[in-house]
């Protein structure tokens, strides 16, 4: 068993009177990968900021890679871990290999690395020009290879998705999942839900109001919340309201031109199915949506909501 | 240690891009050379040798010109980065934030002292005929003690910077820090002399005046016996002493400070 890559307990922190954490309590293993779901203003940001030394804990307990974020282990802590932050503001005077290399020389990685970096997002291009004459996405990029130099072991990306041009977007997950293939435990955070639905992530962590609403892989997320299901019929078109009128009144949603709703329940699925079945030809076809991420999202919020 | 020379090697880098190296050496040198060129010519018998003269007009230039370039150099450096938010992304990585701090200090420091050698030097060399030992001695320590100078406000514009709200309160702030060192705080101490006729105030506490201003130190070191400079008697060593002390104690204040910060 090795020790986990980041441990919170009962974390907070206070801004005057302004809690932008209240007691959160999150532990990410290596080689997990973590999605903090929240809104802006969550606290996701003021977490990373916490974990990184940036700002210093009202109360509770944080351990990065073993130790407190804040003196001498967390300093050396943090040549182990790559962070990306939300509003990333890079030295615009630097060419984009300059820029690297000073990152790699702060952290102990090898300059060779950076070269090899810049191509892997596709900046190989651009790595003499300065950073200030680069695109939004280019930026972006190039503070994910930032945050991935010296083979980290705990990868802290706030907002990453943000500003990256959609074509981008697979060679940065790639970059991400192959660190985390290696064993390196991965904290991000999005506002985005669309942006996470696609992809595999072990947990999810909802945060709301600086406390932690709900975490667990969605699976699990979805069976904790119980919300119904979507079953799509398409039918031969001038049969929807005959088709709607021989199944549960209870389970129609809405019938229209060529299209039946249904909602159901976990349990229910396989008895309505059933009765489907026995439509015979009235049905061309059955597809089921499992509950999306957002309104599992919503059911978690509301659920926190005092 | 590394992470303190990796900072100081960019910093130094960014004046040499942002040509704020280049400015302050352009000034001190393009002012030097015109005290040395159009300034007054020794003449007579008693006429002390063209180094030393322009050791005294050099000294002068010093005392206005390198706290303004040290305060203007020093004041952003810490605030104008976590203004921009690049901050956040340097103290994530594994360096510590006195290793920032000393590192973007000696980074400035270190284009001052290119600045006033390559300023000074050209003046100097410049004004070199016939000067024996001790000019050379003296302009050695002008020189040196200019530099010394540089570090103080330098330190002052960190503290200032750390202290700060944003970059352009440290910048009102420095330009204030600069007023009242070297315009304000003479003229009130000349003002109180005079007022008060040479008799109540005791030479102690003249002294004890002189002490809290550095411009007054650097007076000290270089034109000992003129001026105001000459109603406190105490010697150089003892005035580069408080000038050392000048550097810690804003540095200090400067760790303190950002040490507290949040990012």
């Amino acid at each position: 068993m090795s020790a986990p890559a980041a441990a919170l307990e009962s974390v907070s922190k206070r801004y005057g009177a302004v809690a932008a954490l209240d007691g959160v309590s999150l532990t990410v293993e290596p080689g997990e990968s973590v999605v903090l779901l929240g809104h802006n203003g969550a606290g996701k940001t003021t977490l990373f900021k916490l974990m990184l030394g940036l700002a210093r804990l009202s109360s509770g307990r944080i351990r990065v890679l073993g130790a407190p974020p804040r003196g001498a282990g967390g300093l050396a802590a943090r040549r182990r871990i790559g962070f990306m932050p939300e509003r990333l503001a890079l030295h615009d005077d630097m060419t984009g290999l300059a820029l690297l290399r000073f990152y790699a020389r702060l952290k102990g990685a090898a300059a060779a690395e950076c070269l090899p970096a810049l191509e892997r997002m596709g900046l190989a291009g651009a790595a003499n020009r300065r950073v200030g004459t680069w695109s939004r996405g280019m930026r972006q990029r190039l503070g994910l290879a930032q945050a991935l130099l010296g083979a980290p072991r705990l990868l802290l990306l706030d907002e990453p998705a943000d500003g990256l041009d959609p074509s981008a977007k697979p060679s940065f997950y790639g970059a991400v999942d192959r660190i985390t293939d290696g064993g390196a435990a991965t904290l991000l955070s999005s506002h985005a839900l669309a942006e996470i639905g696609a992809r595999r992530f072990s947990r999810i962590a909802i945060l709301d109001k600086g406390r932690l609403a709900a975490c667990g892989a969605l699976d699990e997320l979805r069976a904790g919340a119980g919300l119904p299901s979507r079953i799509h019929l398409s039918v031969p078109s001038g049969r929807a309201a005959e088709v709607a009128d021989r199944l549960p009144a209870g389970a129609v949603l809405c019938a229209r031109a060529g299209a039946v709703e249904l909602s159901c329940r976990s349990g229910e699925t396989m008895p309505l199915l059933r009765r489907i079945a026995e439509l015979d030809d009235a049905v061309d076809d059955v597809e089921i949506r499992p509950p999306a991420l957002d309104a599992i999202y919503a059911h978690y919020r509301r659920r926190a909501a005092p | 240690m590394n992470a303190l020379s990796v900072v100081a090697g960019r910093e130094i880098g960014a004046g040499l891009r942002n040509r704020w190296a280049a400015a302050a050496t352009l000034m001190l040198a393009g002012l030097a050379l015109a005290l040395v060129l159009l300034g007054g010519a020794p003449a007579g018998p008693a006429a002390a040798s063209p180094l030393a003269v322009a050791t005294v007009n050099l000294a002068s230039l010093t005392v206005y010109l390198v706290p303004l370039i040290a305060l203007l150099l020093s004041y952003d450096a810490l605030a104008g980065e976590a203004e921009r938010g690049t901050m956040q992304l340097l103290l994530a990585c594994p360096v510590a934030r006195w290793q920032v701090l000393i590192g973007k200090f000696l980074a400035h420091l270190a284009v001052l002292a290119f600045a006033v050698a390559a300023g000074y030097g050209v003046a100097g060399a410049l004004a070199a005929g016939g000067a024996d030992a001790a000019a050379w001695r003296a302009f050695g320590v002008m020189a040196l003690s200019s530099v010394w100078l540089g570090a103080v406000f330098a330190a002052l514009g960190y503290a200032i910077g750390a202290a700060a709200r944003d970059r352009s309160a440290a910048g009102a702030a420095a330009i204030a820090a600069w007023f009242a060192f070297v315009v304000l705080y003479d003229m009130a101490l000349l003002g109180m002399l005079a007022a008060d006729e040479g008799q109540a105030v005791a030479p102690g506490l003249f002294a004890a005046l002189m002490l809290a201003n550095p411009i007054d130190l650097y007076r000290m070191v270089n034109l000992g016996d003129s001026g105001l400079a000459g109603l406190a008697d105490f010697g150089g060593a003892k005035a580069m002493a408080a000038m050392a002390a000048w550097v810690a104690a804003p540095l200090a204040a400067a760790g303190a400070l950002f040490y507290r910060r949040e990012y």
